[in-house]
């Protein structure tokens, strides 16, 4: 009886080990993967050069290099590569958060109309601010108010019928119509130079990174996932349904509108300066799940990180792949994810959602 | 800790309920609340539990359960739900290591995990720890349920029929579990249940609902006569001795319900 009692809590254990382990690897991955981002390229710079560079622009004093190697790590390579990093951090994370407040395996900001929301807000900035005032600025401000509009009349439309998941759901999908119609509609009436830009703005892409916006998003998404974390027992209790949620202590209306609003406000975030970049916050998450399990007191963070391998690997390739052609990231994500997310789901055939 | 219920009502919309119920559950007792479908039975241990908000008063140990945090209300009360779904697909391990939620800031120690391994124990069912909750039979979840209100270690244990998905064996060895953990642990248990043998075998008292209000309450073997049974569920019914507990036997439906 004893030895039963031990051998369960050493299984249990070393299940958590092996989640630890799980998110060790991926962050060494991540590591290799952004220093050699950071190498690649048309400008040929050896491992040297970038790392001198790199070094110089930590320590100025210290290092020095080679000028045009310093320029194109320093204001070219390297904010884009933590920029993916920290993005498909958030995306993923956002899309774990949503599919447990959901209960719902498809859920993603890209079902829930938060999206298109963002593409319509992109949409608007450019095919009606007049050229002249056309700055990158109004086109994210435009996309960012429109995803929060979104978040904000989901949880209205919810709110009308009780915060449930189904209702959630529902009103997310209806959003998803009602904007992509919109946006269909705008490029309808636009000209052929503004219907491209709002095409290619729906590709996503990580070419209009800067140090600042990677600074905003880092806070953003550094701020909201401890938070999220923290709260993870309430979502593994949300899995198992409102009243039990309720019963073991859970403010349940509470903690749905909170981490939907949360998980809208990373999205916009991130996607206000990329475009939309799909596929990595509903995916990140199965791919976690189906690894280590579903205890959001790891698949949260975990998530994340295969979020950024997944996002700093596409970029990787949308760089190199066509070079000195750039591919738009968001065309690259599904191609990375899919054979990932595909090897796992063959390999593993028990329920895991 | 003693559950004294005074006049709860509940109306769901503007359909009334449940009126006027009275009752009281001590420590180390276990009382069954019995009744035709729809007599709200489930709503009264919503009522208790705060998933539903009723009228009148429920008080705990002398405190107003409407005045508790969640969190603290979880620490008192367990609740065992009637629907079998177990939600998304975690292991028998984490579903049970959920019951530790109120207790627990974040991580989870030892003493946890050694409260897990035993309530699977009790449940027998340890060699299921690591199975996903979707590919156990639906008697092994609601010994994953009733596992996961134990760890919980509550003062009142608030069951909606446990032991209805489960066959005669387990009906058995689910009720000889609630029965003991209430006694050994001086816990109060109240329990919605069909199976008037059950209830009449386990049961210190049972409080019988008949259209939302006590038709009758006390031992078993006082209230569950032929008579009421006619009332009540509409059936004609013999009622024995067997062992000392009432022993009932349903005969055919009587009168136009």
């Amino acid at each position: 009886m004893e030895d039963e009692r031990e051998r369960i809590a050493g299984q249990y254990l070393r299940m958590q080990g092996k989640r630890l382990l799980f998110v060790a690897v991926l962050s060494f991955l991540i590591f290799l993967l952004a220093v050699g981002s950071t190498i690649i390229g048309s400008a040929g710079l050896t491992f040297g050069e970038v790392l001198s560079a790199v070094l110089a622009g930590i320590f100025p004093g210290t290092f020095s290099a080679d000028p045009l190697a310093y320029t194109i790590v320093w204001d070219l390579r390297l904010h884009r590569v933590l920029f993916a990093v920290v993005a498909g951090f958030g995306l993923a994370v956002a899309g774990a958060i949503m599919q447990g407040v959901l209960r719902n395996p498809l859920a993603s900001p890209f079902t829930l109309g938060i999206a298109s929301a963002a593409t319509f807000g992109a949409a608007i900035a450019i095919i009606f601010v007049p050229a002249a005032l056309s700055g990158e600025i109004s086109l994210v401000v435009s996309a960012f108010s429109m995803s929060a509009l979104a978040a904000i009349a989901i949880y209205g439309l919810s709110r009308y019928r009780g915060v449930s998941a189904e209702s959630m759901v529902l009103a997310g999908i209806i959003l998803m119509y009602l904007f992509g119609a919109m946006t269909s509609f705008l490029q309808y009436t636009g000209t052929t130079e503004q219907l491209q830009a709002v095409v290619f703005w729906m590709f996503g892409s990580l070419q209009n990174t800067s140090w600042e916006k990677l600074a905003l998003v880092t806070v953003v998404v550094g701020v909201a996932t401890p938070l999220l974390v923290w709260r993870a027992w309430d979502l593994n209790a949300l899995g198992m349904g409102d009243q039990v949620a309720q019963s073991l202590g859970v403010k349940v209306e509470q903690t749905r509108t909170l981490h939907m609003m949360v998980a809208s406000l990373i999205t916009a975030s991130i996607i206000c300066f990329t475009g939309t970049i799909g596929f990595i916050g509903l995916v990140s998450p199965h791919i976690t799940r189906l690894a280590i399990g579903g205890d959001h007191r790891y698949l949260v963070v975990a998530s994340g990180f295969v979020g950024a391998l997944i996002l700093l690997g596409a970029d990787s390739l949308a760089r190199t792949i066509l070079a000195p052609q750039i591919i738009p990231v968001g065309i690259m994500t599904a191609f990375i994810g899919i054979p990932f997310f595909l090897y796992l789901f063959m390999r593993r055939r028990e329920e895991y959602w | 800790m003693k559950l004294e219920v005074a006049d709860l009502s509940f109306s769901y919309e503007d359909q009334r309920v449940l009126s006027g119920i009275d009752l009281e559950v001590g420590e180390g007792e276990l009382v069954g609340v019995l009744g035709p479908n729809g007599c709200g039975k489930t709503t009264l241990i919503k009522c208790i539990n705060r998933i539903l908000v009723p009228g009148g008063s429920v008080r705990f140990g002398g405190h107003d359960v409407a005045r508790m945090g969640n969190t603290e209300r979880a620490r008192l009360f367990a609740y065992v739900p009637q629907a079998l779904s177990v939600g998304m697909a975690m292991t028998v391990f984490e579903s049970v290591l959920m019951g530790r939620r109120p207790h627990v800031r974040w991580g989870v120690g030892e003493s946890d995990i050694g409260m897990v391994s035993a309530a699977l124990e009790r449940l027998k069912i340890s060699h299921l720890a690591f199975r996903k909750v979707t590919k156990i039979s639906g008697g092994e979840r609601q010994k994953v349920v009733i596992a996961r209100a134990l760890v919980q270690d509550p003062s009142l244990l608030l069951l909606d029929e446990p032991t209805s998905a489960l066959d005669i064996r387990h009906q058995l060895e689910v009720m000889q579990i609630i029965r003991s953990v209430v006694n050994q642990k001086g816990i109060g248990g109240l329990m919605a249940i069909h199976d008037l043998n059950l209830a009449g075998r386990y049961c210190d008292r049972v409080v019988v609902l008949h259209n939302g209000r006590v038709a009758g309450h006390g031992p078993p073997s006082g209230i569950l006569t032929e008579d009421l049974i006619r009332t009540v569920y509409g059936v004609s019914a013999r009622v024995g001795r067997e062992d000392g507990y009432p022993l009932i036997v349903p005969l055919e439906p009587v009168g136009s319900e």
